[in-house]
């Protein structure tokens, strides 16, 4: 009997997971559907089943050129969560292991900055990019997104280097292990699975971020999102050409995230249950 | 193999030096479809300009409005040619952050420019931006709705028959809206409709000392007025749509009338597009009698930021887009009926554009219907038909917009939205020192 009712909440959570997330999922399943209808069909109501059109692909491809777009986008994600990862890394160690009475409050403002809308800094940001001859340069984008990433690239990684005991760190240093050492023979291996759930999260971070990648760029060091911007027009139905141009700038970050969903929902429950 | 390499090694060193001498320009622009042929089309200036290369930056309309802004007060100098309309080249042009244009060449042919465009795009009889196309606002209309409700449409229909008209077009059961009009908040969206049509029921948003007139009785009947059609004979859900939502909705064949864009002529009556593109008629936009047409007037133009480095290469660009060679090019490549409209006079007394594109007559008494130095029946301080050209009306006009489309959604009652919208343009006049 008990085994019955088991059985009977497994199938109900089941289908309670799957329509959550066919929810979820759908806005995205439609804009795929929708890329492969022509223009006319984009406009006539609810239909799942498109024509099979290639037509707004092409057209998408001929007028912006799609991987000029995107080799900044890789670019950008990358380079900034590498970035990160360097500067958060021996942050997070020495809050993690050297705590002192303000560790706390220092998390606490790290995180505060963001809490304030990113267009309230627009003006002394676009000014300083401006002096520093960085509007429209990968680097001068790659640092941006850097530092807006930053706060949940030390909170995430100083919440798994807390899972790990101090001991083992204490064990190495009592073997004459040095510093750096200590971070990258003993520490890192350790945290590999927390390092690498916190790089795949702020890739996606990053890639999706689309407010300074647009306003900050303007040819050279435009992203995916300025991709897809370009196709948004308040004066005539490009429904279907909006569309393929979304799917594609989503289709790599969908892949990387389906391929590594293990490490990310690993990552990010760590720690959650005791 | 070494020879390969020589002289590969120099063919690069080559194209290196001719990338390095080549000018580049960076154009700010729309997508429409207009603007995406101009790309299209490149070669033709280029190849004539093989010193000038151009990189192009298109953003959603909102976006760009915002980006280019920034850029321009910052003095950025991100962009060496901007698409702007008539609403920001007055209050730029007066910050000097355009620069005139006054080197467009002796072909050129200013005088050829539609006067009411020119008018809106010149500051103290100084051109600072050219024309790429022009709209006015106008009744689309379903010829066969239209002569099975037993009707006529005159040339130019008052507001009285529109609204007769719709009530008897309306067929919900088979789900034909008698009239679309806009209702999405904001003030390009449906202020734009309801300042123009406010200018015909001679209300206007403020008077010769900047007071908000919003507790005038004109803009009660404008705005009753609109809710009551809207209500009787709209769509469901108007308060949301804007031109493309109403794009869709007449294409396919769900509303008699609809009052918005001359461009959208060339949608409606494309049969790629449209369901009903050989049932569509054209008049001019709707009065009451008192001398003033509820129809708007914008261009699209091209304008040189005063922070370029590069203004002769951009204005040659400029020239070029805008002239009537550019004209000629479109309809060889891709006929009379793509060119983009609302410029030049010389394009409407083409036989040949005039028999390509049917709304020709039509799209241009519109335009000469609109008056953006005198745009009400009492006389206003201020420039523009369906917007106010001062910094502060992009704020104000999407409050303002707010409130009119809750009072269109039922949310509020019109006399309450009235009343919020004259204390909001109070505040927003005082605190920007319009009044005391």
């Amino acid at each position: 009997m008990a085994r019955a009712v088991t059985t009977q909440h497994k199938t109900i959570a089941t289908a309670a997971a799957w329509i959550v997330a066919l929810l979820i999922f759908f806005p995205i399943l439609y804009t795929i559907i929708t890329s492969f209808k022509s223009e006319q069909e984009a406009i006539q109501g609810f239909n799942l089943i498109p024509s099979g059109t290639f037509e707004s692909y092409s057209e998408v491809q001929q007028q912006s050129g799609y991987f000029k777009f995107f080799f900044n986008s890789v670019l950008l994600s990358v380079g900034s969560t590498i970035l990160a990862l360097i500067v958060a890394i021996p942050a997070a160690w020495s809050m993690a292991f050297s705590p002192t009475k303000r560790t706390k409050d220092v998390l606490m403002w790290m995180l505060s900055t963001k809490m304030m809308p990113a267009v309230a800094v627009l003006f002394p940001i676009y000014l300083i990019f401006r002096d520093s001859g960085l509007l429209d340069s990968r680097i001068g984008l790659t640092v941006m997104l850097m530092l807006i990433n930053l706060p949940i690239v030390v909170w995430m990684l100083y919440t798994y280097f807390r899972e790990i005991p101090g001991e083992i760190l204490e064990a190495a240093r009592m073997d004459g292990a040095s510093l750096w050492n200590e971070i990258i023979y003993v520490l890192t291996p350790m945290a590999i699975p927390g390092i690498a759930s916190t790089m795949l999260l702020n890739i996606i971070l990053a890639w999706n971020e689309a407010f300074w990648t647009i306003r900050l760029t303007t040819t050279n060091a435009a992203p995916l999102t300025a991709f897809i911007s370009s196709f948004s027009s308040p004066q005539g139905l490009f429904w279907a050409k909006l569309s393929a141009a979304s799917t594609l700038a989503i289709a790599p970050i969908l892949i990387m995230g389906w391929f590594s969903q293990k490490q990310l929902v690993r990552g990010l429950t760590f720690g959650a249950v005791k | 193999m070494k020879l390969r390499t020589l002289i590969l090694g120099l063919l690069s060193a080559s194209a290196l030096a001719f990338a390095a001498h080549a000018e580049s320009i960076t154009i700010a622009t729309v997508n429409n479809g207009d603007m995406v042929r101009m790309q299209k089309l490149t070669d033709d200036f280029t190849k004539a300009n093989p010193d000038i290369q151009l990189n192009w930056v298109t953003l959603e309309e909102n976006v760009l409005r915002e980006r280019v802004t920034t850029d321009i007060a910052t003095k950025g100098g991100q962009y060496d040619v901007l698409t702007i309309g008539t609403y920001e080249v007055p209050i730029w042009a007066k910050q000097n952050w355009l620069l005139p244009l006054d080197k467009l060449g002796d072909d050129y042919d200013v005088k050829d420019i539609i006067p009411a465009i020119a008018g809106g795009l010149s500051v103290d009889g100084k051109l600072y931006a050219a024309p790429f196309y022009g709209e006015s606002s106008f009744v689309m209309y379903r010829k066969d709705l239209m002569e099975k409700a037993g009707l006529k449409m005159p040339d130019a229909p008052t507001w009285d028959f529109i609204k007769q008209a719709a009530d008897k077009m309306t067929d919900r059961a088979n789900g034909v809206n008698g009239v679309c009009l806009r209702g999405k908040a904001g003030w390009g969206e449906n202020m734009a409709f309801l300042t123009a049509m406010s200018n015909s029921f001679g209300a206007r948003w403020f008077d010769e000392n900047w007071k908000p007139q919003f507790d005038q009785p004109e803009w009660k009947n404008t705005l009753q007025f609109y809710v009551d059609l809207m209500k009787a004979d709209g769509p469901e859900g108007a308060s949301s749509n804007g031109f493309n939502e109403n794009l869709a909705l007449f294409q396919q064949g769900k509303c008699g009338m609809w009052i918005d864009a001359t461009v959208a002529a060339s949608f409606v009556s494309d049969p790629k597009a449209s369901q009903v593109a050989d049932k569509v008629g054209y008049a001019l936009a709707p009065d009451n009698g008192l001398g003033k047409r509820g129809n708007w007037l914008w261009a699209w133009s091209l304008a040189i930021p005063a922070g370029t480095q590069k203004a002769d290469a951009a204005e040659k660009f400029v020239s070029w887009a805008t002239s009537k060679h550019y004209l000629e090019l479109v309809a060889s490549k891709e006929g009379w009926a793509n060119v983009p409209p609302g410029t030049r006079s010389s394009l409407y007394a083409n036989p040949e554009y005039q028999k390509a594109a049917p709304f020709a007559k039509m799209t241009l008494d519109s335009i000469n219907a609109a008056d953006p130095t005198h745009p009400t029946v009492k006389p206003v301080p201020y420039v523009g038909v369906q917007f106010v050209a001062i910094p502060e009306f992009q704020g104000l006009g999407t409050t303002v917009g707010q409130l009119f489309s809750a009072a269109l959604a039922g949310q509020s009652s019109v006399d309450d939205a009235l009343k919020q919208a004259q204390d909001a343009a109070t505040a927003a006049m005082t605190e920007g020192g319009y009044i005391k």
